[in-house]
C-alpha cells in the first residue's frame, strides 16, 4: 500500500488529529495551572487553527480519491458531494468552536476541544468513505465522541441522563448498522459500496432478495438514528435538551452533515456504477414495471426512506407544537428537517441536483442550528433555563441577540427572502425534478403543509422575544467573540437569501471538476 | 425609477431598526420622508408609464441554475396598484403619528411591509413575486402583536398562519407549474408563453387562486381578515385592508389567471349553474358581498363594521375578476384602488380618530357621547367616507362597482342581481353605523360626563390624511379617466391572451 497516497488523501482527517493531540499536551501540559480564560482561548484558537490547516489541505487532495490497494475499488471520494461535506464539517466546527468562548459548564475545556475535533474527524471520515468498514469506522469515532461530548457538563445531572439514552439508543443503531452491513456483504461479496450496487444488479443478489430486503432495512434503520429520523429519534430531544450548548450545536450540524453526507454516497454509488443507461433494482427509483413494486415504490430503499421521511415531517412538526422548552423544540424541528432531506434522498436524481441540493439544505441549516444554540446558550446562562418563558422581552433585554433569533427562525422556518426558503426550495424542486407522478408530488405538498405550520412555533418564540413584556429587564451579556460569530451567521442567512446563487456556484464548482 | 420605492423602504426599514429608541419625533418624521419619498416616485413613476405597455425595470440573472431572474416591470395595473401603495404608506404614516411605543420599530415593521408590497406589483418573476409575497407575512404579524389592541395575539396568529397557509397552496402551484412547464424560466411572460397542459391548469389554477385569495378575503376564508382589522393597529388595519388584501386580489389576476387561462374553461357538465371553476369563484364572490354586508349589518364593535365591509367590497374585486371581460376586469382593478382608499380612511375615522379618544368602539357606548357634537371632524369625514363607501356617484367606489356590476351583467345577470343586493345593504350598514356611533340623539353615557373627560383636539396629521384620502377619492370619482387610462390597455392585453 501507498501510504503517500493515503496521506494526501486524509491530509484534513491527519491534520484535525493532530491538532487534538496538540491542543491537549498544551492544554494539560503548558498550561496546567492558568486561569480558565487563557485555556478557553488557547484551546479554542488552536482548535480553529487545526480546522485552518484542514481546510487548506482539501485543494491538496487528490482528485478522484483512493483506491483500495490493488485494486480499482473506491476507498475515500474526493471532490463533489464528499468535498462540499469536509468543508461544511470545518467551517461548522470552527463556529461550534467560537461558542466555547464564553461557555462555563465545564473546567476541562481542552479535553472537550480535542474531544470535539476527533468526532469531527469521524465526521470528515465519513464524508469521504466508499466501504462499508471505513463508513463504520467513521461512524464509531463520531458517535462516541458525540456521547462524550453530550455528558460534559458533569455538574448537570441532565447532561448526564441525556448522554446515557444517547448512547444505548446510538449502541443499538450501531449493532443494526452492522448486521445490516454483514448482510450485505454476505449477500454481494464485497465492502464497496461501488462493488455491492454492481453485485445488486447482478443475478447472484435477486436471488436472496429477502436477505437483501432485511439487510437494506437494517441500513436506514441505523442511518436514521444518526439523522433523527422517526421512529429512531428518541434520543434527539434528549440529547438536545441535556448536551452542553456547544456540544447540542455540534450534534445538530456537523453530525448531521456527516450523516447525510453518508446518505448521498450510498445515492451516488449506485448512478455512478450505472449511469443513465439501466435500471437499478434496490437502491434507486425504476421505472421498470418488471420489478414488482411495493405500494407504488420501486425499491425497499426508497420505499423505507419515504416512510421514515413522511414519519419523521408529521411527528416532528406536530410534536414541535407541544414543547415549552426551546432546546427541544428545536430538536422536534430539526426531526422534521431530517424528514425534508429524506424525501430528497427517496427521491434521488441521476444528476447531481439531489446531491447538491441535499448539500445546500444541511450546510445551511447546520449553520443556522448553530447559530440558535448560540442564542439559546446566551439566554440559558443569564436566566438558567431554556423555557420558551426565559426568551420574553428579549428585545429589551439584548437586542442584537433578539434581532438574531428573528432571523434565524425565521430562515429555519423558509420564510423568503432568507437561506432557509432556498435550501427548502431547492430541495422539493429536486424531488419534483426526479420524477412527475402523483406520489412525490403529494409527498412534497405535504412537506409544503407541515414547514406552514412550523411557522407557529417559531413565531411562539419569537412572540416571546418580541412580544411579551420582560420578566426582568437584567441585560444578557454575549461575549464579544460569540456575538461576532452569531452576527455573522445571520448576516450570512440574509446575504445567501437575498444572492441565493453564490452558494450554489461555489458548490458546483466541486462537481464540475469531477 | 419605480424599482427605487422598493430599495427605499428597505432601506428606510433597517434606518429605523437602527435608529435611537428614546427619539420617536425623529423616527416619526423619517418614516414620513421615506413615506413621502416613495409616494412621490409612484406619482412619477405613474405619470411617466402610463399608455406605455409594459415597461420593463430591472432584468437581472438570480438564481441562474433555475432560470430565476431578478425582473421588475410595470404595466397600467401594476401602476394603478404601485399608486394605491404610496398613497395608503403616507397615510398610514399620518394616522401612527400618536404611537410611542418602540415607535422606531414600529416603522422599521411598517416600511418593510410598505417595501415586501410594492415589490409584488412590481414583480414579473414567478419566485420574486413570491418570495416579496412572503416578504410582507411576518411584519404583519408583529404591527398587530405588538401595537394591536382587541386579541391582538390571536388575531396576529390568525393572520399569519391564514397568510402561510394560503403562501404554501401558492408555492406547491408554482413548484409544479415550474417543473412541468420544462422552460428554464420562471418569468411570468416566459410560463404564460409555455403552453401549459390544459389538464395541469385544470387543478393548479384553483389551488393557486385559492391560496391568493385567501389573503384577498374570499369567502369562505375570509374570517382572518374582521379579527386581524380589528386587532391591528390602526396604520397596519389601514395597510391589511388598503393594500395586503390587494396583493392577493393582485395574485389571483396576475399569477393564477395569467399563468393558468385554461383552468377556467367549463369543467363539460355543470351542476346547478356550476360548471367551472369561474362558477365556482364567481358564486364565492357573490356570497362573500353580500354575507359580509349582512354580517357588518348587526356588528356591536364599531370597527368590526367596517372589517367586514372589507370583505364585501373585495368581493367585487374578485366577481370583477371572473366576469373576464374588458369592463369587468377594468372595474376590479379600480375597485383594487378604490377600496384601498376609503377602506383606508374609514379605518383610520375609526381606529385613529374616534376610538384613540373614546377608548371604546362599542357602538352602544359610543351613542351616548354624541360625537357629532364633539368630533365634528371626525363625524363629517365619516359622512364622506361613508358615502364613498356605499357607491354614491362622484367617488371612486360609484365607477368602480358599476363597472363590476355591468361586466356581471353580460357574463351572468344572477351575479349581478345578487351583487346588487350587497350594495343595498350596504348602504344600510353604514347608514346605522353612523347613525349610531355620531347622529345618536340618545341619553348622554353618566360615566363620560361624571369624569368631565373632554376629547382631545383634532391634530394636524389627521387632517391631513383624511383631506388626502378624501381628495383622491373624490378625484378619481370625477375623473376616472386618469386611471382607466392606465388600466384599460394592460387588462386588453391580459385578455388577448399575450398573457402578460
Amino acid at each position: 500500500m501507498n501510504y503517500a497516497d493515503l496521506l494526501r488523501v486524509t491530509l484534513p482527517e491527519t491534520a484535525l488529529e493532530v491538532t487534538a493531540l496538540i491542543v491537549l499536551i498544551v492544554d494539560l501540559g503548558v498550561l496546567r495551572g492558568r486561569t480558565l480564560r487563557l485555556r478557553v482561548v488557547a484551546a479554542v484558537l488552536l482548535g480553529m487553527f487545526g480546522c485552518g490547516v484542514a481546510l487548506m489541505t482539501i485543494p491538496l487532495q487528490a482528485q478522484g480519491g483512493l483506491n483500495f490497494p490493488g485494486t480499482d475499488q473506491l476507498l475515500l471520494a474526493a471532490g463533489g458531494s464528499a468535498t462540499v461535506a469536509q468543508v461544511g464539517i470545518l467551517a461548522l466546527t470552527v463556529l461550534t468552536l467560537l461558542l466555547v468562548f464564553d461557555s462555563t459548564f465545564t473546567r476541562n475545556v481542552g479535553e472537550f476541544v480535542a474531544v470535539l475535533l476527533m468526532a469531527a474527524t469521524g465526521g470528515l471520515l465519513i464524508a469521504a468513505a466508499q466501504d462499508l468498514l471505513v463508513i463504520f469506522i467513521g461512524l464509531e469515532l463520531l458517535s462516541l465522541g458525540l456521547y462524550i461530548l453530550t455528558a460534559f457538563a458533569k455538574k448537570s445531572g441532565k447532561s448526564a441522563e441525556a448522554a446515557m439514552k444517547y448512547y444505548l439508543f446510538g449502541g443499538m443503531s450501531a449493532a443494526f448498522l452492522l448486521f445490516g452491513f454483514s448482510y450485505l456483504y454476505g449477500v454481494t461479496g464485497s465492502t464497496n459500496l461501488h462493488q455491492i450496487m454492481q453485485a445488486m444488479y447482478g443475478s447472484n443478489a435477486i436471488n436472496a432478495t429477502p436477505l437483501l430486503t432485511v439487510a437494506l432495512v437494517m441500513v436506514a434503520a441505523g442511518l436514521g438514528f444518526k439523522v433523527a429520523a422517526v421512529p429512531f429519534h428518541f434520543w434527539a430531544p434528549d440529547a438536545y435538551e441535556g448536551a452542553p450548548a456547544p456540544a447540542a450545536a455540534f450534534i445538530a450540524s456537523v453530525s448531521k452533515v456527516a450523516s447525510f453526507a453518508l446518505l448521498i454516497s450510498i445515492g451516488t454509488a449506485a448512478l455512478h456504477v450505472f449511469g443513465d443507461a439501466h435500471v437499478v433494482r434496490f437502491m434507486v427509483i425504476t421505472a421498470d414495471d418488471h420489478f414488482p413494486k411495493y405500494l407504488g415504490f420501486a425499491t425497499p430503499w426508497s420505499f423505507a426512506l419515504t416512510i421514515l421521511a413522511v414519519a419523521s415531517m408529521v411527528l416532528g412538526n406536530l410534536a414541535a407544537l407541544a414543547q415549552r422548552s426551546v432546546r427541544r423544540l428545536l430538536a422536534y424541528s430539526a426531526i422534521a428537517h431530517a424528514g425534508y432531506i429524506l424525501l430528497a434522498l427517496a427521491y434521488f436524481s441521476r444528476t447531481p441536483v439531489s446531491a447538491q441540493a441535499v448539500m445546500y439544505y444541511i450546510l445551511t441549516y447546520g449553520l443556522t442550528t448553530i447559530g440558535a444554540f448560540g442564542v439559546v446558550g446566551a439566554v440559558e446562562r443569564a436566566s438558567g433555563s431554556d423555557q420558551m418563558e426565559a426568551f420574553a422581552g428579549l428585545h429589551r433585554r439584548n437586542p442584537v441577540l433578539a434581532a438574531i433569533l428573528l432571523v434565524l427562525f425565521l430562515s429555519l422556518a423558509g420564510i423568503p427572502p432568507l437561506v432557509g426558503f432556498w435550501a427548502k426550495f431547492n430541495l422539493f424542486a429536486a424531488v419534483l425534478g426526479v420524477s412527475k407522478g402523483a406520489v412525490p408530488f403529494a409527498l412534497v405538498a405535504l412537506a409544503i403543509a407541515m414547514s406552514a405550520v412550523s411557522l407557529y412555533y417559531y413565531l411562539q418564540v419569537l412572540k416571546r422575544a418580541y412580544v411579551t413584556p420582560a420578566l426582568d429587564d437584567s441585560k444578557i451579556p454575549v461575549h464579544p467573540v460569540t456575538m461576532t460569530a452569531l452576527i455573522f451567521i445571520a448576516l450570512w442567512a440574509v446575504m445567501m437569501g437575498v444572492f441565493p446563487a453564490i452558494l450554489q456556484v461555489w458548490m458546483q464548482s466541486f462537481y464540475a471538476a469531477m | 425609477m419605480l424599482a427605487w420605492t422598493i430599495y427605499l423602504s428597505f432601506a428606510g426599514a433597517l434606518l429605523e431598526a437602527l435608529l435611537p429608541k428614546d427619539k420617536p419625533a425623529l423616527a416619526r418624521w423619517s418614516a414620513l420622508a421615506i413615506a413621502l419619498a416613495g409616494c412621490g416616485l409612484a406619482v412619477l413613476g405613474f405619470a411617466a408609464g402610463v399608455g406605455h405597455g409594459r415597461g420593463v425595470i430591472a432584468d437581472v440573472p438570480w438564481v441562474p441554475s433555475m432560470g430565476i431572474r431578478f425582473t421588475l416591470a410595470a404595466d397600467g395595473i401594476s401602476l394603478v396598484l404601485v399608486l394605491l401603495t404610496g398613497l395608503a404608506a403616507v397615510a398610514g404614516v399620518l394616522f401612527s403619528w400618536n404611537i410611542e411605543l418602540r415607535t422606531n420599530e414600529f416603522f422599521a415593521f411598517y416600511l418593510a411591509l410598505i417595501g415586501g408590497v410594492y415589490g409584488v406589483f412590481l414583480s414579473y418573476d414567478l419566485f420574486l413575486l413570491f418570495v416579496f409575497y412572503e416578504i410582507a407575512i411576518v411584519p404583519k404579524y408583529f404591527l398587530i402583536s405588538i401595537w394591536g389592541s382587541t386579541r391582538r395575539e390571536y388575531g396576529a396568529m390568525k393572520l399569519a398562519l391564514y397568510s402561510f397557509v394560503g403562501s404554501a397552496m401558492v408555492l406547491i402551484g408554482l413548484l409544479a407549474a415550474y417543473s412541468s412547464s420544462g422552460s428554464r424560466s420562471t418569468g411570468l411572460v416566459q410560463l404564460a408563453h409555455a403552453g401549459l397542459p390544459v389538464s395541469f391548469q385544470m387543478w393548479a389554477f384553483p389551488l393557486v387562486f385559492v391560496g391568493f385569495g385567501i389573503l384577498a378575503g374570499m369567502w369562505p376564508f375570509h374570517t382572518w381578515a374582521p379579527t386581524g382589522h380589528v386587532a391591528a393597529p390602526t396604520a397596519a388595519s389601514m395597510l391589511l385592508a388598503g393594500v395586503v388584501m390587494k396583493l392577493g386580489a393582485y395574485g389571483c389576476l396576475r399569477v393564477a389567471m395569467g399563468l393558468f387561462p385554461h383552468g377556467m374553461d367549463p369543467w363539460g357538465f355543470s351542476y346547478l349553474g356550476i360548471g367551472s371553476w369561474r362558477d365556482v369563484f364567481a358564486l364565492l364572490a357573490v356570497i362573500g358581498i353580500v354575507y359580509g354586508a349582512l354580517v357588518a349589518l348587526v356588528q356591536s364593535d364599531f370597527k368590526f363594521v367596517i372589517g367586514y365591509s372589507s370583505v364585501s367590497h373585495m368581493g367585487f374585486v374578485l366577481l370583477g375578476l371572473m366576469t373576464l371581460n374588458q369592463i369587468g376586469m377594468t372595474g376590479a382593478v379600480l375597485q383594487m384602488f378604490s377600496h384601498g382608499i376609503i377602506a383606508g380612511l374609514l379605518f383610520a375615522i375609526v381606529g385613529r380618530i374616534v376610538y384613540e379618544r373614546t377608548h371604546t368602539r362599542q357602538l352602544a357606548e359610543i351613542e351616548g357621547m354624541h360625537l357629532s357634537k364633539r368630533l365634528p371632524f371626525a363625524a363629517w369625514a365619516f359622512v364622506i367616507a361613508g358615502v364613498a363607501s356605499m357607491g354614491l356617484p362622484g367617488f371612486s367606489g360609484f365607477i368602480a362597482e358599476f363597472q363590476v356590476l355591468v361586466g356581471s351583467w353580460s357574463a351572468n345577470p344572477w351575479w349581478t342581481g345578487a351583487a346588487g343586493v350587497g350594495i343595498v345593504v350596504g348602504v344600510a350598514y353604514t347608514w346605522r353605523a353612523l347613525q349610531l356611533a355620531f347622529f345618536s340623539d340618545a341619553h348622554p353615557v353618566a360615566h363620560i360626563h361624571e369624569h368631565g373627560h373632554e376629547l382631545a383636539a383634532i391634530t394636524w396629521p389627521e387632517v391631513a390624511g383624511v383631506s388626502m384620502l378624501v381628495a383622491v377619492s373624490l378625484a378619481v370619482g370625477l375623473y376616472p379617466k386618469m386611471l382607466l387610462d392606465a388600466i384599460e390597455p394592460a387588462v386588453k392585453a391580459m385578455l388577448a391572451g399575450g398573457g402578460q
